[in-house]
């Protein structure tokens, strides 16, 4: 593997789906539990090859994800720090499960390296899944917390972020890549093992010592009135969630159009812009990296300088929903998405820009 | 001390164990779960091991058992007690760990998990409890009733047929290598509740020499949903459901 040290600092060139593994390890992942499926199998892949080396950490095959994710669940609910990965037709079969640990607070790290669908849809990558990350996704009223990265570099560091705040609020949280950042290769600096500190699980299944209560991991409250109990807590839960808000604006300062993207429709815009700019036309990017909590005051406020928004997904408009709601008919948001797997180039979302502002640019 | 009975002031003869909590339990009059449940606590109790059991609840009418067991316990999704199982094993290899389901969970919508649990002979006690029924929903029909009998979704008789037949799946895993110890059990008669302790002491026996998996069915009643007094629900248990599931080992390392 090419390797450089520079400053002091371990820098390699890797894929992302295998980067975001050697976090794991280095993020002191006690347990991996996943089943194979394009374009996110290196990340089982690599977890097994390198299992030898990391005789503390449980690297398992499941037979489904519906077990993957229920292993998680009683490797969470043990007190581990957990990890499984799929893509779209897995997560959906995760769905139940990740209901279940919302409400039981059980942390987890969830990684989603998203495929076009619906079904079984196509082996490339593709941002179809917001609604299912952002919104719920299982039954019941509940959130992840869900971080979206648009570099190999961000694959690794959010695992580090991921686990922590997972920790933190005892909620499992969701790095919703794709499979352009799942099977690309970039430089990328890996942080030193040992850096994320053991979590309080003083909460976990362990074994009743006697001089403690018994710990019960569960989801069931037959009682309304406990049950709404519940769900005040998570609701309460999510809105502190609001303090981990994150974003990247770039040129927006002087900028009278507004692209929002994530993940790899970010990159793709940050050329929209060079181009743009190019031939005159003030253009910037809102790039929102938590999808939930969603930066709505960010949008909000630059409605009011900025003439419109254009929000660019690989999908038929999801994460436009939010930007809506954010915008608030401020001014006018439009969309430009590509599905099923096709990546837009900068210059068909650099003609929509034009059509937006009646101007011919490409 | 409360729920202690004495033949005089000194001479303590039967009492609950301390792994049994005092929420009353929600089970039926003549229901065989709350023998289960006691039996279980009462071997965790003589091992001396509430302090390193981690026990798993499934959905179904023991979904409250960790409300009466008094050790660390984890509610399962329906079907998925054993993969939850094989969570808590793997990342505490030492500790003691059983789940404990119905035939809806473990032979309908968990057979995939229970077959994989096994396969991988992971190193935990699981207890099937098997009435032939789903309780908890109400009484409809389960992947073990047998055939002709007569539940909420087969109002007409278990036609082989349709739904096909009782599905064995104790002798079913049975044939998985990583079975080390297969039992089929009972809780109607003293002597069977006598035989069962022994089959639980002997798999945690076995877990702690790491041995692989150990499977204890419980051949169990549903006088609700079978619509019987508790006595014509253990009458009809021998007559109907013991032909079906036979008594005794099925595979033992022995």
């Amino acid at each position: 593997m090419d390797m450089a040290i520079e400053n002091g600092k371990e820098m390699r060139l890797m894929k992302g789906n295998e980067a975001l593994a050697e976090a794991a390890f280095r993020a002191g992942m006690k347990a991996y539990f996943g089943y194979p499926i394009t374009p996110q199998s290196e990340i089982l892949e690599y977890l097994a090859f390198h299992a030898p080396e990391h005789p503390d950490v449980v690297v398992l095959q499941a037979e489904s994800e519906l077990a993957a994710i229920n292993m998680v669940y009683g490797a969470s609910g043990a007190g581990a720090r957990v990890m499984t990965s799929s893509s779209s037709p897995g997560i959906s079969l995760m769905q139940e499960g990740l209901s279940y640990m919302t409400s039981a607070h059980l942390p987890a790290l969830i990684v989603n390296v998203q495929r076009g669908g619906p079904g079984l849809g196509t082996i490339q990558p593709s941002q179809s899944d917001y609604f299912q990350a952002v919104k719920g996704g299982g039954h019941g009223d509940y959130h992840l917390l869900v971080l979206a990265p648009a570099s190999v570099q961000e694959m690794v560091d959010f695992v580090f972020e991921g686990f922590r705040l997972s920790e933190k609020y005892r909620n499992p949280v969701m790095i919703l890549a794709d499979g352009a950042l799942g099977q690309m290769m970039e430089k990328v600096v890996l942080p030193p093992a040992g850096t994320l500190p053991k979590a309080d699980v003083s909460w976990a299944s362990t074994g009743k010592p006697a001089a403690r209560e018994r710990n019960i991991i569960t989801s069931l409250f037959i009682q309304p009135e406990k049950m709404e109990m519940i769900n005040l807590g998570l609701q309460e839960k999510y809105k502190k969630m609001e303090s981990e808000i994150r974003y990247e604006l770039i040129e927006c300062n002087d900028a009278e159009i507004v692209l929002v993207a994530f993940g790899l429709t970010a990159r793709i815009c940050q050329k929209v812009i060079e181009l743009g700019r190019e031939k005159g036309i003030k253009i910037g990017l809102v790039r929102p990296i938590t999808l939930f909590p969603f930066p709505y005051d960010i949008l909000n406020r630059m409605a009011d300088s900025v003439e419109a928004f254009l929000a660019v997904e690989m999908n038929a408009g999801q994460m436009l929903e939010d930007v809506r709601l954010a915008v608030n008919g401020k001014k006018p948001v439009h969309f430009y998405g590509r599905t099923g797997g096709m990546i837009p180039s900068p210059e068909e979302v650099l003609r929509k820009v034009g059509a937006i502002i009646e101007r011919v640019l490409v | 001390m409360e729920n202690v009975v004495t033949k005089n002031e000194m001479e303590i003869v039967y009492k609950k164990p301390k792994t049994i909590t005092d929420t009353p339990m929600h089970y039926c009059p003549g229901c065989g779960h709350g023998v289960v449940h006691k039996i279980l606590m009462e071997v965790i109790d003589e091992l001396g091991i509430q302090d390193q059991t981690i026990g798993i609840a499934p959905v179904g009418c023991a979904v409250f058992a960790y409300d009466y067991m008094n050790i660390d316990m984890q509610e399962a999704a329906h079907g998925r007690a054993s993969a939850v199982a094989t969570g808590v094993r793997r990342v505490l290899p030492d500790k003691y760990v059983f789940s404990y389901q119905g035939d809806g969970d473990l032979a309908a919508i968990g057979t995939g998990e229970t077959i994989h649990t096994v396969n991988r002979g992971e190193n935990i006690l699981m207890l099937f409890i098997n009435n032939g029924i789903y309780g908890m929903t109400g009484g409809q029909m389960a992947p073990t009733s047998l055939i002709g009998m007569k539940t909420t979704t087969s109002p007409y008789g278990r036609d082989a047929a349709q739904v096909g037949n009782p599905i064995k799946i104790t002798e079913l895993i049975a044939q998985l290598p990583g079975a080390y110890y297969v039992t089929r059990q009972a809780v109607h008669t003293t002597q069977a509740v006598r035989k069962l302790k022994k089959a639980i002491e002997t798999s945690f026996k076995y877990q702690k020499e790491k041995k692989g998996t150990c499977f204890i069915e419980v051949v169990s009643n549903c006088p609700s949903g079978w619509k019987m007094t508790p006595v014509e629900a253990n009458v009809w248990l021998e007559k109907n459901m013991f032909p079906v599931y036979p008594l005794g080992d099925i595979k033992s390392p022995k």
